[in-house]
C-alpha cells in the first residue's frame, strides 16, 4: 500500500513526509528506519507500539521488524520516559572515577532506582556502556547531551537547574498517550 | 620524556575551527586541492600505502593496501563508510575530532573517495554523540556550499555526496559487518568473512570502511607527502596516533604521540603520573579489549608491535590506568558486564558464553568464588575464542 493510501493515527502527516524524505537518502529505502524511529521518538516522547506499527506499515515491513530494532537498540524507549533523561555511564573508565557513587547519589536525590522515572514525570535515570567521555569521567548525559566530569555536587546543580525550567539541555516532549 | 607531536590536533585549540572560514584560514582543504590538482586516483592510493598510515579503530590494517583491494570497475556503485560509532570502552578520541574539527575529517572523506572512486559515503556517528552529530551536519552543509562536496567538485569532475547516518545505541555496529548490517536498516549482526566489504559489502557493492581519525589523517599526507608521514613512529608503525588517556591519571585527556613514544612518556609525560600519587598496578593498553599490563610494562613502545609482544594489542589507542586501590575483580567484573550486555545475541558461543563468564565472576566478587571458577572460567574462554562470527566473543 502506498504511503499515501495509509491512515496514521498517530503519526502526523508532517513526520510521515520527513519519514519519506529520510528515505530519500539512500538507495534502499529500508536504511531510514533507523532514523524515523529517531523523529518519531522525538516527536511522541518514545515509541509506543501503535507508532511502531505505523512506522512497519511505511517501510512495507512486519511490525515484528520494526520491534525487533527498538528493542535492540540502546537509545530507544519501548515504554514512556521522564522530560529529562539522565544516563549515567557504568564503563570502565567512569567506574575507576566514581560512577557508581554517581548514579547511587542521583537515585538517593531522585528517590528512584535506575531504569524508573520520578511521579512527577520529570525525570528517568539510566544506565549506559561507555558513552565515549572517558577523558571527563564521570559522564552523564541530559537527553543525549554531556554533563562531564558530572560530581555528585555537580549533578545535585543540574538538577535544580533542570527543575526551575531555565535550563539550557532541551525536554523530551511530553510522552504520547493512547 | 617525550612529549605530543600534533599533527591531527595541529590546531585542536584554535577558536572555531570547526567552521569554514576558520578552517580555511588556517590551511583546510588545501590536502584535496592538491589531491585533486596533482594526482590521479591510483597514485593517491600508492602515496597512501607509501605513507604507511594504518588503520586507527583498532585492527591497524594497512589503509592503503585495504583501498586496493576494491576492484576498480565493478560494474556497481561503490562506497565509503565512516566508522564513528565509537564505543570501546576507553575510546573519546574520535568524538572530540568530530566535534571539534569536522572539517579535517570531511577533507579526509573526500581525499579518500578520489582515490577508490566513490561517489557516495556514509558518515556512520553513533546515536549517543548527538552534539557529533550537529557539528558534522552544519559542517556537510558548509562544504556543500563552498564546492569542497557534491557535483564536480572543485572543477575536477569528481561528484561526492556525504551523508550523515545516527546509529541508535550498539558497539557492536562498531564492528565493520555489524556496521553495514546496521545502515542497512537491520539488527547489528555481524557477517561472515569472506567475503569482504571490499568486494561485497553495503547493499551488496564494494565498500570502504575507514576510522574517523585514519581520514582525518589524510589531509596531511597529501599536504606534506608520504616520505614526510612515514618519516614519524617505527619501521611498521608509522605516523602519530591519538592516544585516549584515561582512568587514575591527573591529567586524563586525548593526547597525540609518535609512535616511537613509551607508555611512560603518555602517563607520566602527558597524563602527570597516577592520580594522588599513588602506585600504578594495571594498564588497559587498547580499550577493553585489550590484555592488561602492568607497573613492569611503563618503558614499551606505544606501537602495534610492541604492544603485541607485551602480550597485548595497541587496538583504539585507549589507556586506562588504574592504580593500587583498585579491585582487581571488580575491574574485570566491569569489563565483562559491558562485553555481556553488548553481545548481539546472534552466535551461541558469545552469548551464552559472556552471561556465564559474568555469572562467575560475580560470584567471585562477592566473596563466594570456589577454586574451581579460574578453570571454569578459562574453559569458557576456550569455547568462545575464535568460534563467533566476529571478535566480540574473543574480546
Amino acid at each position: 500500500m502506498k504511503t499515501a493510501e495509509m491512515t496514521f493515527k498517530v503519526l502526523s502527516a508532517e513526520l510521515v513526509e520527513e519519514i519519506r524524505a529520510i528515505m530519500g537518502r539512500y538507495p534502499k529505502p529500508r536504511s531510514a528506519i533507523l532514523g524515523a524511529l529517531h523523529r518519531v521518538q522525538e516527536t511522541l516522547g518514545w515509541l509506543p507500539a501503535e507508532a511502531q506499527t505505523e512506522v512497519a506499515a511505511i517501510f512495507d515491513v512486519s511490525p515484528a521488524e520494526v520491534e525487533s530494532l527498538v528493542t535492540f537498540y540502546y537509545m530507544y524507549h519501548r515504554r514512556p520516559v521522564g522530560r529529562y533523561v539522565l544516563k549515567v555511564c557504568r564503563s570502565i573508565s567512569c567506574y575507576l572515577r566514581g560512577s557508581d557513587d554517581l548514579r547511587c547519589h542521583l537515585q538517593r536525590q531522585l528517590g528512584i532506582q535506575r531504569g524508573q522515572t520520578t511521579p512527577d514525570g520529570q525525570f528517568t535515570l539510566l544506565e549506559g556502556e561507555c558513552l565515549a567521555g572517558c577523558v571527563h569521567a564521570p559522564i552523564l548525559q541530559v537527553n543525549d547531551h554531556f554533563v562531564e566530569t558530572c560530581t555528585p555536587e555537580k549533578a545535585d546543580a543540574l538538577l535544580d537547574e533542570l527543575r526551575s525550567g531555565k535550563s539550557q539541555f532541551p525536554p523530551m516532549p511530553e510522552p504520547w498517550k493512547p | 620524556m617525550k612529549e605530543q607531536t600534533q599533527i591531527l590536533f595541529k590546531h585542536r585549540d584554535v577558536k572555531d575551527i570547526g567552521t569554514m572560514e576558520v578552517y580555511l584560514q588556517h590551511g583546510g582543504y588545501e590536502g584535496l586541492k592538491k589531491c585533486l590538482k596533482e594526482h590521479k586516483p591510483d597514485e593517491v592510493i600508492e602515496l597512501v600505502k607509501a605513507s604507511g598510515l594504518r588503520g586507527r579503530g583498532g585492527a591497524g590494517f594497512p589503509t592503503g593496501m585495504k583501498w586496493s583491494f576494491v576492484p576498480k570497475n565493478p560494474g556497481k556503485p561503490k562506497y565509503l563508510c565512516v566508522n564513528c560509532d565509537e564505543s570501546e570502552p576507553g575510546t573519546c578520541k574520535d568524538r572530540e575530532l568530530v566535534e571539534r574539527q569536522p572539517h579535517q575529517l570531511l577533507e579526509g572523506i573526500a581525499i579518500c573517495c578520489y582515490a577508490v572512486g566513490i561517489q557516495q559515503a556514509y558518515l556512520y556517528i553513533r546515536g549517543e554523540m548527538l552534539e557529533g552529530a550537529l557539528c558534522l551536519e552544519r559542517a556537510i552543509r558548509e562544504a556543500n556550499q563552498k564546492g569542497f562536496l557534491g557535483r564536480d567538485i572543485l572543477g575536477s569532475g569528481f561528484d561526492l555526496e556525504v551523508i550523515l547516518h545516527r546509529g541508535a545505541g550498539a558497539y557492536i555496529c562498531g564492528e565493520e559487518s555489524a556496521l553495514l548490517s546496521s545502515l542497512e536498516g537491520g539488527r547489528g549482526f555481524p557477517r561472515l568473512k569472506p567475503p569482504f566489504p571490499a568486494v561485497s559489502g553495503l547493499y551488496a557493492c564494494p565498500t570502504v570502511i575507514n576510522n574517523v581519525e585514519t581520514l582525518s589523517t589524510l589531509p596531511h599526507i597529501l599536504v606534506n607527502g608520504a616520505e614526510w608521514y612515514a618519516g614519524f613512529g617505527t619501521e611498521k608503525s608509522k605516523g602519530t596516533r591519538v592516544f585516549c588517556l584515561s582512568g587514575h591519571v591527573k591529567k586524563p585527556g586525548n593526547y597525540e604521540m609518535e609512535l616511537t613514544s613509551t607508555m611512560r612518556d603518555l602517563i607520566e609525560g602527558c597524563g602527570g603520573g597516577i592520580l594522588d600519587d599513588r602506585e600504578l598496578k594495571a594498564i588497559i593498553p587498547g580499550g577493553a579489549s585489550a590484555p592488561m599490563l602492568t607497573r613492569e610494562h611503563l618503558d614499551i613502545g606505544l606501537d602495534f608491535e610492541s604492544i603485541a609482544a607485551a602480550g597485548s594489542m595497541a587496538g583504539s589507542g585507549a589507556v586506562v590506568v588504574m592504580h593500587q586501590d583498585t579491585c582487581m575483580v571488580g575491574a574485570i567484573l566491569r569489563i565483562m558486564e559491558f562485553f555481556e550486555e553488548e553481545s548481539c545475541g546472534k552466535c551461541t558461543p558469545c552469548r551464552e558464553g559472556t552471561k556465564w563468564m559474568r555469572d562467575v565472576l560475580l560470584r567471585i566478587h562477592q566473596g563466594h568464588g570456589r577454586r574451581e571458577d579460574l578453570d571454569l572460567l578459562l574453559s569458557v574462554c576456550g569455547n568462545l575464542a575464535g568460534k563467533s562470527f566476529c571478535p566480540l566473543g574473543d574480546a
